[in-house]
């Protein structure tokens, strides 16, 4: 992966060049919660204003879909944290998924994506959800053909791929290059870590060691995305077997990937199938041992670790230090014709 | 007499081999090292370094293994048996990745 500068007015702020001192954590741990300069992109897909134009137009455009009701934002709406509100997410005809739509939040970098991990790429993600029966229900073939009747689209896959036309292969790369634009905020814990004692509440202080400390929560939720791409099963007791789907590997059983919690506030219901209505609750579940304690395969690091309620709504009051400023984003109203 | 002992121990020689050990450390969630040359019959020594669970596998065509749930504090070996290149990985944690090159 080569690292490229991020482009677009939607990019805005969080932006780190230096780091002050703080008294409340160890400068030399300091660098790991704060947002990388530059977002990771693939040699064969650089970020150009082009490309996110383009892939900006294709998130927002319904005609992706089948019936043309449904977008990639009607998922991942921006308005809603870059998730849906709902449970589990709701396709054309009101279909239902098996799963809780994860915010697109911070994907770019992440090694693998959806709650299974079952992409390596951004790219190679961008096509599933269009395929899928239950979301966008489009056949690819077929969009290709659609898209190459629409002579804008034609004009901005040239301007952003020249050459390439419009093939499967550039709609995932446009696609995934306005993914990678949707980068967290600066927020309130970013002005505390560097430096900013005001920034956040002394409550969310004591919160931020509890998540460190005692809640062991960064085991998981580490570094500036607060997620370090594992996966874990948490003993929600629901029927969905997880990565395990991909191949029979033991540790797979039951497990999905560890989200974000970069603007989790805004993310709600959580977990992979939606069950947990409230932060305060999902705190409670992974930081005092699960719903179901003795499912097969829980991960060794839900455990109980004796969270009180007042301890738990400190770590919450820590968790809503994360929200940064909505992004600057010009939504598309008009598409190409 | 002297050149039968002679010839008796060399074919003895010829057929011990050396197998070396190579010890991977399991710290902050990566392995190191993250690279290592060995050979067929190679032990490599997993030592989780982490308070926490890992875990390393392998679909590589030379050489599969998967030794489940490793605790904090726990060894587990493996013994490398084909040449060829084997990426290991943490199930748990698949941003951590080691190369092995197996020779003959």
């Amino acid at each position: 992966m080569k690292y490229f500068s991020r482009f677009g007015t939607i990019l805005t702020g969080g932006v780190v060049a230096a780091i002050l001192t703080t008294s409340a954590v160890a400068k030399e741990d300091m660098n790991k919660w704060l947002r990388p300069e530059n977002v990771p992109a693939p040699k064969d897909n650089q970020i150009t204003p082009e490309r996110i134009t383009l892939g900006k137009f294709l998130y927002f455009d319904t005609r992706l879909s089948r019936d043309n009701t449904v977008s990639c934002a009607t998922c991942h709406n921006p308005e809603l944290g870059w998730s849906d509100g709902q449970p589990k997410a709701i396709g054309i005809e009101g279909r239902q998924g098996p799963r809780n739509s994860p915010t697109i939040i911070n994907t770019a970098y992440q090694r693998h994506q959806f709650w299974d991990g079952r992409a390596k790429s951004l790219e190679e993600q961008a096509l599933g959800p269009i395929q899928a029966d239950v979301e966008m229900d489009m056949d690819l073939d077929e969009l290709v053909k659609r898209l190459n009747g629409i002579k804008g689209y034609k004009e901005l896959f040239e301007k952003a791929y020249p050459g390439e036309g419009i093939t499967k292969d550039t709609i995932a790369k446009a696609i995934a290059t306005f993914e990678r634009t949707v980068v967290s905020t600066e927020a309130p814990f970013d002005r505390y870590i560097k430096g900013d004692e005001n920034a956040i509440s002394e409550n969310a202080k004591k919160g931020f060691a509890l998540f460190t400390g005692k809640g062991k929560c960064n085991n998981c939720h580490d570094g500036f995305n607060f997620t370090d791409g594992s996966f874990h099963n948490l003993g929600l007791g629901d029927s969905d077997i997880g990565r395990y789907k991909l191949k029979k590997r033991a540790s797979w059983f039951h497990a999905f990937k560890t989200p974000t919690l970069r603007d989790v506030t805004k993310t709600a219901p959580y977990f992979h199938d939606g069950s947990i209505k409230t932060l305060e609750e999902a705190t409670a579940v992974c930081g005092n041992g699960g719903r179901f304690p003795n499912s097969k395969n829980l991960s060794p690091l839900i455990e109980d670790r004796g969270l009180t309620q007042e301890e738990i709504r400190l770590i919450v009051d820590f968790l809503a230090t994360l929200e940064g400023e909505p992004m600057k984003l010009e939504i598309p109203t008009k598409f190409p014709q | 007499m002297k050149k039968i002992i002679f010839i008796l121990a060399a074919s003895i020689l010829a057929t011990v081999s050396y197998s070396a050990d190579h010890i991977v450390v399991q710290k902050d969630k990566t392995f190191h090292p993250n690279y290592i040359k060995a050979k067929v019959g190679d032990r490599i020594i997993f030592k989780n370094d982490d308070g926490f669970a890992h875990n390393a596998f392998s679909d590589s065509e030379s050489d599969e293994f998967d030794i489940g749930m490793q605790k904090p504090g726990q060894d587990v070996v493996v013994v490398m048996k084909n040449p060829g290149k084997v990426e290991v990985e943490c199930a748990i944690h698949p941003n951590m990745h080691l190369t092995i090159d197996v020779q003959k």
